[in-house]
């Protein structure tokens, strides 16, 4: 008998015994797809804050002041406080070759009220227009304070998506007077949604002129920030360097360490963030690895569960004058169509889940894991398909016949 | 010229210990080209044993056996899948149709085996089919058929490579008379052809077509006379 013969009796099996063959194409794609699907979530979800790093921008620094201020003896002489002298220093373009523009920034939530609707403010921001920028806002409409703003104290202010939503619904909010904290501001600009998966919601801000928040708010005491913007991502370690000189120079800070500031760029914030990720996608790897060894296990156990009447069917066959050889064919054919099947249905029972979001995740497919995936289930149906055969086709006729 | 079954002092032991069976008792035989012999014994003699032993299906634990003068223990799978397949026509006991598939699939079987070709295989399996009087079940599965016609494929499945020797394992056991007498009108056609015809009966008449009849008692031969 052909090989052709050969592979006809193994496509004939096959859809004689739709239920078992379904079921062995059952398992192996779900263990295919589960691995797939679960890697790919993994996948996405560090994808996920990789682009929050991004839209945190990668070439800014944020100086914050230290908690350890005025501690260190004649490290530090005088207020390690943050202010508005620092401003004009750090923008100088000699000293700061690589800083594009220094922020200054007062940060707290305030309550504001529209026309009787309240809400408050997660960040109310006072800053320069520079911030916008720098900290990866754009404007939808109207348009941001100036300079100018700022040095006449105007309270104006722009605000981000959420603010706009709460308090205005669907009036257009430009031109209309807030009342934040009992002092009159006007919304002259409303920013563009800045995505981001983070727990606190980015687009609950709204941004004036640091001026106009000192001098209405929070008078004019310490910065809780100052946001740096590099030239370039790759010049944020000169810019950083630059800074520190800067800094050390005007708050008379001599020793090479210090308590009195702390300088991060938005990569270290976002450390821990990108770790907690790994962690997630070790963890769905190893929830992957279980769910192809269930896969695997039932794939065993179908085919094993067969075995008897299979191994009756061999003794038939080889009764009937079949060599061993042409068994072991017809059986390894069946395995590797049903193994094939089962995993390329996996796969693109894999590629289709992987479009929806799973738990506000949007998976990302790793082709590695597709091969693996694939490799492993098929290698599984290959082995436990032709093993019972191989065994049963050693036997003799009669042996085969009488096994239970 | 060989005898074409030549059994000499075969033993076959199931089991071990206190479970120990002897289900053949040091039997000798030979079987002329051309006869039609007829084996009988009460249930548990041993026919079966020896049948399966005489179909190359399984091997005895003491003695020999040569098929054609060729001593069966030497042949390797390869050749011993052309034996099953070329030489001998092999009616089961249980029949052993393989399930889920039809009953001329089931009679195709040894022609594909032996690399008869698709249309041709048909046409005799259709043949077979129709010869025990089965031509208008050749689409239906075993579990669609009644026992004496499942015996019926079985008998057909076993003549279809038109092989010189037919064993014949009760092959009449689920049959009335009328399927009975036309299965062994085959056998008789089969016989004054020149087959060799082995056949295991427990009914006196259908023992009585047969031109020599052996009978077994607790795995030894008591009885060996000729009819005709
Ligand atoms: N695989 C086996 N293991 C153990 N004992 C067996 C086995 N096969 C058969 N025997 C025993 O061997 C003896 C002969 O069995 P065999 O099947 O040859 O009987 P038989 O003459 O064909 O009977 P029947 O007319 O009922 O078919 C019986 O006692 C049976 O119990
Ligand atoms: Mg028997």
């Amino acid at each position: 008998m052909n090989l052709f013969e050969t592979i006809r009796f193994a496509l004939r099996a096959i859809t004689a015994n739709k239920l078992r063959s379904s079921l062995t194409v059952l398992g192996i794609l779900i263990g295919v797809a589960a691995v797939i699907l679960l890697v790919a979530v993994g996948n996405g979800s560090a994808q996920a804050v990789q682009k929050q790093i991004e839209s945190l921008g990668t070439n800014t620094l944020t100086v914050t002041a230290g908690g350890g201020g005025g501690a260190r003896g004649a490290a530090s002489t005088t207020s390690t406080a943050l202010n508005m002298t620092l401003i004009p220093a750090l923008s100088d373009k000699d000293e700061a070759p690589h800083v594009r523009s220094a922020s200054p920034v007062v940060t707290g939530s305030q309550s504001a009220t529209y026309e009787g609707t309240d809400h408050t403010i997660a960040q109310f921001v006072g800053t320069y227009p520079g911030y916008v920028a720098a900290s990866n806002f754009k404007l939808a409409k109207g348009s941001l304070f100036t300079d100018e703003d700022v040095t006449d104290s105007r309270k104006v202010m722009v605000i981000g998506k959420t603010v706009a939503e709460e308090l205005f619904g669907t009036v257009d909010p430009l031109s209309k007077q807030v009342n934040v904290a009992g002092k009159l501001f006007t919304v002259i600009g409303v920013l563009a949604d800045k995505g981001g998966t983070g727990f606190t919601d980015p687009n609950d801000v709204a941004m004036a002129p640091v001026s106009a928040v000192q001098e209405s708010l929070t008078g004019y005491g310490s910065l809780n920030q100052i946001l740096i913007e590099a030239t370039a991502p790759g010049d944020v370690t000169e810019a950083q360097n630059e800074v520190t000189a800067i800094l050390n120079a005007k708050l008379n800070i001599t020793g090479s360490s210090t308590t009195a500031y702390r300088i991060q760029n938005a990569s270290q914030l976002l450390e821990t963030r990108a770790n907690t990720a790994e962690t997630f996608t070790l963890l769905l790897g190893a929830v992957a690895g279980i769910s192809l060894l269930v896969g695997g296990i039932g794939i065993t156990n179908i085919m094993m569960v067969t075995v008897t009447e299979r191994t009756r069917e061999i003794g038939i066959r080889k009764a009937l004058g079949a060599p061993k050889r042409t068994i072991l064919t017809q059986f390894l054919v069946e395995a590797t169509v049903l193994s094939l099947i089962g995993g390329l249905l996996g796969v693109a029972a894999a590629v289709i889940g992987s479009r929806f979001t799973i738990v506000s995740i949007q998976p990302v497919i790793v082709p590695s894991s597709v091969f693996l995936a694939l490799g492993f289930s098929v290698a599984i149906g290959l082995f436990f398909g032709s093993y019972p055969a191989s065994r049963a086709a050693g036997l003799r006729p009669i042996e085969a016949l009488r096994y239970e | 010229m060989h005898p074409v079954l030549d059994v000499q002092r075969v033993k076959k032991i199931y089991g071990q210990g206190e479970t120990e069976v002897q289900a053949l008792r040091g039997v000798s035989l030979t079987v002329e080209r051309g006869d039609y012999v007829a084996i009988m014994g009460s249930s548990g003699s041993g026919k079966s044993t020896l049948m399966n032993i005489l179909g190359c299906l399984d091997i005895p634990t003491t003695g020999k056996y040569l098929l054609d003068g060729v001593d069966v223990s030497r042949l390797n799978d390869r050749q011993l899948a052309l034996v099953r397949n070329r030489r001998i026509g092999f009616v089961f006991q249980a029949f052993n149709l393989i399930a889920r598939t039809s009953a001329l699939a089931n009679v195709e079987l040894p022609l594909a085996y032996a690399g008869v070709k698709g249309a041709e295989r048909r046409r005799r399996a259709n043949l077979a089919l129709s010869m025990v009087g089965l031509a208008d079940r050749a689409g239906h599965e075993p579990n669609q058929l009644s026992g004496g016609q499942q015996q019926r494929v079985a008998v057909a499945r076993a003549l279809v490579t038109a092989p010189a020797l037919v064993l014949a394992d009760e092959p009449t056991g689920n049959l009335d008379t009328q399927s009975t007498n036309d299965v062994l009108a085959v056998f008789d056609r089969l016989s004054a052809s020149g087959r060799t015809i082995v056949l295991i009966t427990h009914e006196p008449d259908v023992a009585e077509r047969a031109k020599r009849l052996i009978r077994l008692v607790d795995g030894h031969i008591v009885q060996d006379e000729r009819l005709k």
